[in-house]
């Protein structure tokens, strides 16, 4: 139990990524595929914010008046900025794959693999 | 300020900044931008001759950005592998950049040549990052500027290109996060990103679950993107319908430089002690390589199209590096270094010569071949070369490489492993002694009626020099492993 409630951050993290990876693998549609990738991504932005956490800190903003400086008392700001990184990569992601579903739309006049498969194998 | 100290940040600036200045000349004059575009590639390539010149004679560059001192700043570190991956990078960036002129104009509209220029920019400051970079994160970074411009440049080819595209982002995505997940998971244990520092911390890790679970998430990642079987779905259909150029110069680099992220990952951040005694993912990854060089072998003898053909063989060829790499033993790990160059040429000049008959024939059918060897003979003549040297026969630079991973994996006694290596060999000349009977001997009633001519210039010194390096290759491999390849063999072999 305590491993369920004490981490639910992790399992979040865990429940949401199977559920991007569900959504890329099975749904049929390419913009559902899409947002489950974006999903799928942002999943891992929360696990690396969840390891940041301490129990009990502080943003990490230096004090000048404070001698003696505890790290425990203070988030690390490490993994935010990763995933500031990150979030870059992920929306220049999204931009490429819904400009590629554009290109796609143009040609097959639909948004369904199935039937772009299909106009496929007619020609 | 002596700009030579700085060549290492400078060749990954270089075509960075070009890729956005080149859009702006685009406006001005576009014919301004070819040669702008073909001038930045050379001067990289002179970079990368500098690195590798300063490399061999002082030892390793450590290259602190910012004048940040590593493990708080990123570092950029080049050894001598590094600086291998970069030569080989620039140099086939630059040679396919001036055989690109012609076969990417016919298959581009005018307006978009200037966007495929900056992408193919964009593309190479990627790969150059990625063998450049000493820091985990930042290697995700630039793992996804490449994957980014690759899926750009993958659409643009044929129609069917698109979907191909499509396919490989959502493919390319989960390896790029399952490989960042893995990241995570290092940071966690060992609270760093850099590789040097990593190599420190993480051997009193070893028992660790987590570390367990960050390796099977890079290796699972990297894999996706270098297209081990079965992670290559996305590979067959985007080489093939690709542009030329950019077949070629994909299939030359990317999976090359995922190979270089894999030896990082195994033997610096790891030592080869991990592999071997405490996981036993040296003997997984050698079954796993094993029947992706069977499978990729066997799926190529069935295809019709050559560019297909060629990634199926590719997929083979990716297995025979893994394979190299994880016999964990040096005659396998200098095999699977050389086989990064060899098969990057052979690999580029097979796709530049499918791109230059594509170009004049407009078809990439094998029965299409049929005595090209009289109108094409100059390019029929390098085809050669690079076939003879897929196939493995001395003196091509193929047969070296080949000979060095098969003393490996008899060195490690693995006889399956030395069998596929075998059997791929035989089909490759089953495939190309084939080809080569259409192109010289088929008869000649059977030719249809053709004026085709030789291809063009600036498309005939790119694959002649290609199929000359192979030859030369050939010729001096044993200085290139005396002189290069030796140094970068990891401690403990």
């Amino acid at each position: 139990m305590e491993t369920i409630i004490g981490k639910y951050n992790y399992w979040i993290y865990i429940a949401l990524m199977m559920i991007g990876f569900y959504a890329m693998i099975a749904k049929r549609n390419l913009v559902k595929k899409v947002v489950g990738m974006n999903i799928f991504q942002t999943a891992i932005i929360l696990f690396f914010i969840s390891i940041a956490y301490k129990r009990d800190a502080t943003i990490p903003i230096l004090i000048k008046s404070q001698e003696v400086i505890n790290p425990s008392q203070y988030i690390n700001p490490l993994p935010h900025v990763l995933m500031l990184t990150a979030i870059v990569v992920m929306v220049s992601t999204f931009g490429v794959a819904l400009a590629i579903i554009m290109m796609l739309y143009n040609q097959y006049k639909t948004l369904d693999e199935d039937e772009i498969i299909e106009i496929l194998k007619k020609k | 300020m002596n700009l030579w100290e700085h060549s290492s940040i400078l060749i990954v600036v270089t075509p960075l900044i070009a890729s956005i200045v080149n859009i702006f000349i685009s406006l001005l004059k576009r014919s301004l931008c070819y040669p702008f575009f073909v001038g930045i590639l050379g001067l990289c390539s002179l970079l990368s001759i500098d690195i590798l010149s300063v490399v061999t004679t002082s030892g390793t560059i450590r290259y602190k950005l910012g004048g940040w001192t590593p493990p708080w700043g990123i570092e950029y570190t080049v050894d001598h592998l590094n600086a291998f991956l970069i030569i080989i990078i620039s140099i086939i960036s630059f040679i396919i950049a001036i055989y690109s002129k012609e076969s990417i104009k016919k298959e581009l509209t005018k307006a978009r040549l200037p966007y495929f220029y900056s992408t193919y920019l964009l593309f190479v400051t990627g790969l150059l990052g990625i063998t450049i970079t000493g820091d985990i994160f930042n290697l995700y970074v630039f793992l996804e500027i490449a994957s980014l411009a690759g899926y750009a440049l993958i659409a643009i080819g044929e129609r069917r290109s698109v979907l191909a595209s499509f396919n490989y982002i959502i493919m390319g995505t989960v390896g790029a996060c399952f490989y960042l997940l893995g990241v995570g998971y290092i940071y966690i244990i060992t609270g760093s990103l850099n590789i040097t520092d990593l190599s420190r911390l993480l051997p009193s890790l070893y028992e660790s679950k987590v570390t367990l679970a960050a390796l099977a998430f890079v290796v699972v990642g990297i894999a996706i993107k270098i297209a081990l079987f079965p992670l290559h779905r996305w590979l067959p259909d985007s080489y093939t319908f690709a542009p030329s150029a950019v077949s070629a110069f994909a299939s030359a680099t990317m999976s090359k430089v995922g190979i270089y992220v894999l030896i990082r990952i195994f033997f610096t951040l790891f030592e080869p002690r991990f592999l071997t005694d405490i996981t036993p993912l040296s003997n997984i990854l050698i079954w796993w390589a094993t029947v992706a060089i069977f499978f990729g072998s066997i799926i190529a003898i069935g295809q019709t199209d050559f560019k297909r053909t060629l990634s199926y063989i590719l997929i083979a060829e990716v297995g025979y590096m893994v394979l190299g790499i994880s016999l964990c033993n040096k005659e396998g790990f200098i095999g699977a270094v050389l086989h990064i160059l060899n098969d990057a040429i052979m690999i580029a000049c097979l796709f530049m010569i499918a791109g230059g008959i594509f170009y004049r024939v407009g078809s990439r059918n094998l029965e299409d071949f049929k005595g090209l060897g009289k109108s094409m003979p100059i390019t029929m003549a390098a085809f050669t070369v690079a076939a003879l040297s897929m196939i493995g026969i001395p003196p091509t630079g193929g047969f070296f490489s080949k000979w060095y991973l098969i003393l490996g994996a008899t060195k490690a006694e693995q006889w399956i492993s030395v069998a596929a290596l075998v059997f791929s060999s035989l089909v490759n000349a089953f495939i190309f002694f084939k080809l080569l009977e259409k192109i010289y001997f088929s008869k000649k009633e059977v030719i249809p009626k053709h004026n085709f001519r030789e291809l063009p210039l600036s498309m005939i010194i790119p694959i002649t020099i290609m199929a000359l390096t192979i030859l030369i290759i050939g010729f001096y491999s044993g200085r290139i492993i005396s002189s290069l390849i030796r140094f970068t063999v990891p401690e403990g072999f």
